[in-house]
């Protein structure tokens, strides 16, 4: 049977030199980011270069975009919070579009490399921990200490909050990472059995069973490709919600 | 016991915790569609919380299947 994990190999497109001891190379992970970016700023521009007052097809699925995250902001981060939009927007768009190129036939999915995916959760939580002493200094730290609690359960609760706080980045990153790599093995696995069945003479007529449930797979995978870029971006919000009022 | 075996072994008992993922997948479909029955004319407005509860409930399953990958291919 193929190798499942063959699928996440890295190749090397061009070496750019070195740094250290370690190289520096355009891989076919970079060529997709490169190709997601590319394709999201064409389809802004293209959708927003006419700006009617009815709007068109492309047009209106940019509205849709923008007005669904536009949402998901304004009731997780509250109003306030709209002015960390573009942040969110552009995490949104781009593990969407990686999400759903990495469902292409023989495509890449670069958010299965736990390096991307941990490197967008700390971008999120510095702007949280950033903005929160920006924004309050000392008082940011009154996130860890709920209020109306008995100050003997302080002494248990605050290292709690501290712990949650902390494991945020780890897992959000692998929440991601995860969901990504498990359907995409899943996936590959299933149809490996394919494989395997028609190889395997009489057996043969049995093949259809797992290429049903390949199908249904790939509906389920399409369906976590969009939720898990949703889910991103909420909890994206929640977390700027804590910087905006750390207070409980 | 041989170490490939025990790696085998510890692979298989950590997707069990995907049971508990389960557990808690039906738990919330069921409630939601108790929840609906009841007043169907909320439900809607809920979707966007079940699939968030959904995708949240499911990452932690995937959580176990991801140490057994570990097991299997990393350790």
């Amino acid at each position: 049977m193929a190798d499942p994990i063959h699928q996440f190999e890295l190749k090397t497109i061009a070496t750019l030199g070195k740094i250290g001891g370690s190289q520096i190379a355009f891989t076919n992970s970079s060529l997709y980011m490169l190709g997601a970016v590319g394709l999201i700023t064409l389809f802004m521009l293209w959708g927003t270069s006419s700006r009617a007052m009815v709007p068109g097809r492309i047009q209106s699925m940019v509205e849709l975009c923008y007005e669904f995250v536009a949402d998901t902001v304004r009731s997780s981060a509250g109003k306030e919070g709209m002015m960390f939009f573009p942040l969110v927007f552009s995490l949104f768009m781009f593990i969407l579009v990686l999400n759903l190129a990495g469902m292409l036939p023989y495509g890449f999915t670069v958010t299965s490399h736990i390096i991307i995916t941990a490197a967008m959760a700390l971008l999120v939580i510095g702007t949280v921990v950033v903005y929160g002493f920006m924004k309050h200094g000392m008082h940011f730290l009154d996130l860890f200490v709920p209020k109306g609690v008995h100050p003997a359960m302080l002494a248990i609760l605050v290292p709690i909050e501290v712990i949650s706080f902390l494991s945020r980045p780890i897992s959000l990153s692998v929440r991601l990472f995860a969901n990504m790599l498990a359907g995409h093995i899943a996936l590959k696995i299933f149809a490996g059995f394919i494989v395997s069945l028609l190889a395997a003479g009489a057996w043969g007529i049995l093949s259809p069973l797992p290429l049903a449930l390949t199908v249904a797979l790939t509906a389920l995978e399409m369906l976590v490709a969009v939720l898990q870029a949703y889910v991103f971006a909420t909890l994206t919000s929640i977390y700027l919600h804590d910087a905006l009022h750390p207070g409980h | 016991m041989d170490p490939v075996a025990a790696k085998y072994i510890g692979a298989g008992l950590a997707c069990l915790g995907m049971a508990g993922a389960g557990i808690g997948l039906g738990n919330l479909f069921g409630q939601f569609l108790s929840g609906a029955l009841r007043n169907p004319s909320a439900a809607d407005g809920q979707r966007g919380t079940l699939l968030l509860g959904f995708a949240l409930t499911e990452a932690l399953g995937i959580f176990s299947l991801l140490i057994a990958l570990l097991l299997l291919f990393a350790v």
